[in-house]
């Protein structure tokens, strides 16, 4: 049974509502680095799809806000775990890990929110104007959906926070370059396309930069996403319950 | 109340608990005596549902642990030994946090709030941050968080660790006023005092087992009521005495650092296993 997931919601929105100032300019730091970088300093040459360069960058952006965001809820639940110990706390609760996991994990996706929303400002001070429609969202709901079940399970198996750095450092970094953000997937040769194409940011981007163009996505990429998110809510709730040593 | 038959807990081969049974009426303040190390925070832990134990049953006011975990844990409040509380909030949002986590509804929790902040004399601060207070304050926050959902059992691990002396007996006298209100209450503590003045009960843990449990005074009454203590020499036993002058008597003369005080639970800790309990 799911039990008690609104009060580990409430908890971390209240986290996330005290920092949000400083979060604000964390989250739009990196983001205004590429745009500037890579986007608007490269003009409106070369094309892609018939669009600037920067059109094209500020939905991959949004795709891979929606995971770093969600991912790093991985560092919240490690901060109450190892330095606050709150999470024992909660674990003493009738709490369900059920109920646990998809508090932490909606509130993953209320960071990724925030994240695209703020990417889609700074792209709007830069004069770009997209379909932010119902699809668009769907897109970033799912995607950072999957990367926060990931960031909870993850969580609870790493033993301290520099482990955790490293599984940054290793999936989700590389993840972030080459799950089509700063460039189509499909001009890669075949062998790197199929490598690519397994990583879960790839089929996001492609959905997310599709509903941002005005097109239709494929309904294939997202019924992939949610399928890849129930198997790793399942992950995630199994992780949560075996935390306790 | 509660109840642990058989209780083990090993970590990496070594045994933490070895097979611990014992039963704590409701109401009654019991206090879990032993070293460093001796299993008393593995207890708790089993207790609180925060660690698992590998074998043995654990009922909290008649809920198996094991097949009613959410209902065992809904009986509890727990204290632990470090201040787990979130810094950046404030205390009054720590409270309710965790009448959320025990789905108290809104206007119960709004009393309850100014009841338990009012109960250990924190009402003025209810808007400050954790990370602002004394140890004391934070300790005393988290004993009152621990009583938001008005819990039948209370653990408190290490309650006074680290707390001076004024602090810890204000912390004292609020564990003593939790039991006349009726909760019952499972202490673990390395200080004698604590266990002497607070405890109902007392049961000594060493090296993961169980090995007195009784009254404090029927503990001490076979060691007489004063004792010599020749606190030069760790390693040689008091000696001890039915009357003062007695222990005065045998004192005289003797050369090097010695002690005539009252017989207490260390004693009896010491003639039980051989060693002290630091």
């Amino acid at each position: 049974m799911i039990r008690g997931w609104r009060a580990v919601y409430y908890r971390e929105t209240l986290i996330l509502r005290r920092r949000l100032r400083r979060l604000s300019v964390s989250m739009a730091v990196s983001p205004l680095l590429y745009i500037v970088a890579f986007g608007y300093a490269m003009g409106p040459e070369p094309r892609f799809d018939g669009r600037t360069y920067l059109e094209f960058l500020i939905p991959g952006l949004a795709a891979m806000a929606s995971m770093t965001q969600a991912w790093a809820v991985a560092s919240e639940i490690n901060i109450s775990r190892f330095y606050h110990k709150v999470f024992e706390e909660i674990q003493a609760a009738p709490v369900s890990p059920a109920g646990y996991a998809l508090g932490e994990v909606l509130a993953g996706v209320t960071r990724a929110f925030l994240g695209v929303a703020m990417i889609l400002g700074l792209g709007f001070l830069f004069g770009v104007r997209g379909c932010w429609g119902p699809l668009f969202w769907l897109g970033v709901f799912l995607n950072s959906f999957v990367f926060a079940c990931l960031a909870v399970a993850m969580a609870m198996v790493v033993k301290s926070h520099a482990d955790q750095s490293m599984l940054t450092s290793l999936v989700i970094t590389p993840m972030a370059f080459l799950g089509g953000t700063f460039f189509p997937v499909d001009r890669l040769p075949d062998w790197a396309r199929t490598a690519v194409s397994v990583l879960p940011l790839t089929p996001a981007s492609k959905a997310i930069r599709a509903a941002a163009f005005g097109r239709a996505p494929d309904p294939g990429l997202f019924l992939l996403l949610g399928l890849l998110g129930l198997i790793l809510f399942g992950l995630a709730v199994y992780c949560v319950r075996l935390a306790r040593d | 109340m509660i109840l642990m038959d058989g209780l083990r807990k090993a970590y990496k081969g070594r045994e933490a608990l070895c097979g611990v049974s014992l039963a704590v009426a409701a109401g009654e303040i019991f206090a879990y005596l032993g070293p460093n190390g001796a299993g008393k925070t593995t207890t708790i832990r089993i207790l609180s549902g925060l660690t698992r134990r590998i074998q043995g049953k654990v009922e909290l006011n008649g809920f198996d642990l094991a097949a009613q975990g959410v209902e065992a844990r809904a009986q509890c409040g727990v204290v632990a030994q470090t201040i787990n509380l979130d810094q950046d909030l404030t205390v009054r949002e720590n409270l309710d946090i965790h009448g959320r986590l025990f789905a108290m509804p809104a206007i119960a929790r709004r009393s309850r709030i100014a009841e338990v902040l009012d109960y250990v004399e924190l009402a003025e601060r209810d808007g400050s941050l954790v990370k602002d207070l004394s140890g004391g304050l934070k300790r005393r926050v988290t004993i009152a968080r621990a009583l938001m959902h008005e819990p039948a059992i209370l653990f408190l691990d290490e309650p006074t660790v680290g707390l001076d002396p004024n602090i810890r007996r204000r912390i004292w006298a609020l564990i003593k006023k939790i039991q006349r209100d009726g909760s019952t209450v499972f202490l673990t503590t390395h200080y004698i005092e604590e266990a002497e003045f607070l405890a109902d009960r007392v049961a000594f843990l060493d090296h993961g087992r169980l090995v007195a449990l009784d009254t404090p005074e029927n503990l001490m009454r076979p060691y007489g009521v004063w004792a010599f203590d020749p606190v030069h020499d760790a390693d040689q036993a008091p000696a001890f005495f039915p009357t003062r002058q007695q222990a005065n008597d045998y004192a005289s003369g003797r050369e090097g650092g010695f002690l005539v005080r009252r017989v207490n639970l260390e004693d009896a800790f010491r003639a039980a296993t051989g060693r002290r309990l630091e």
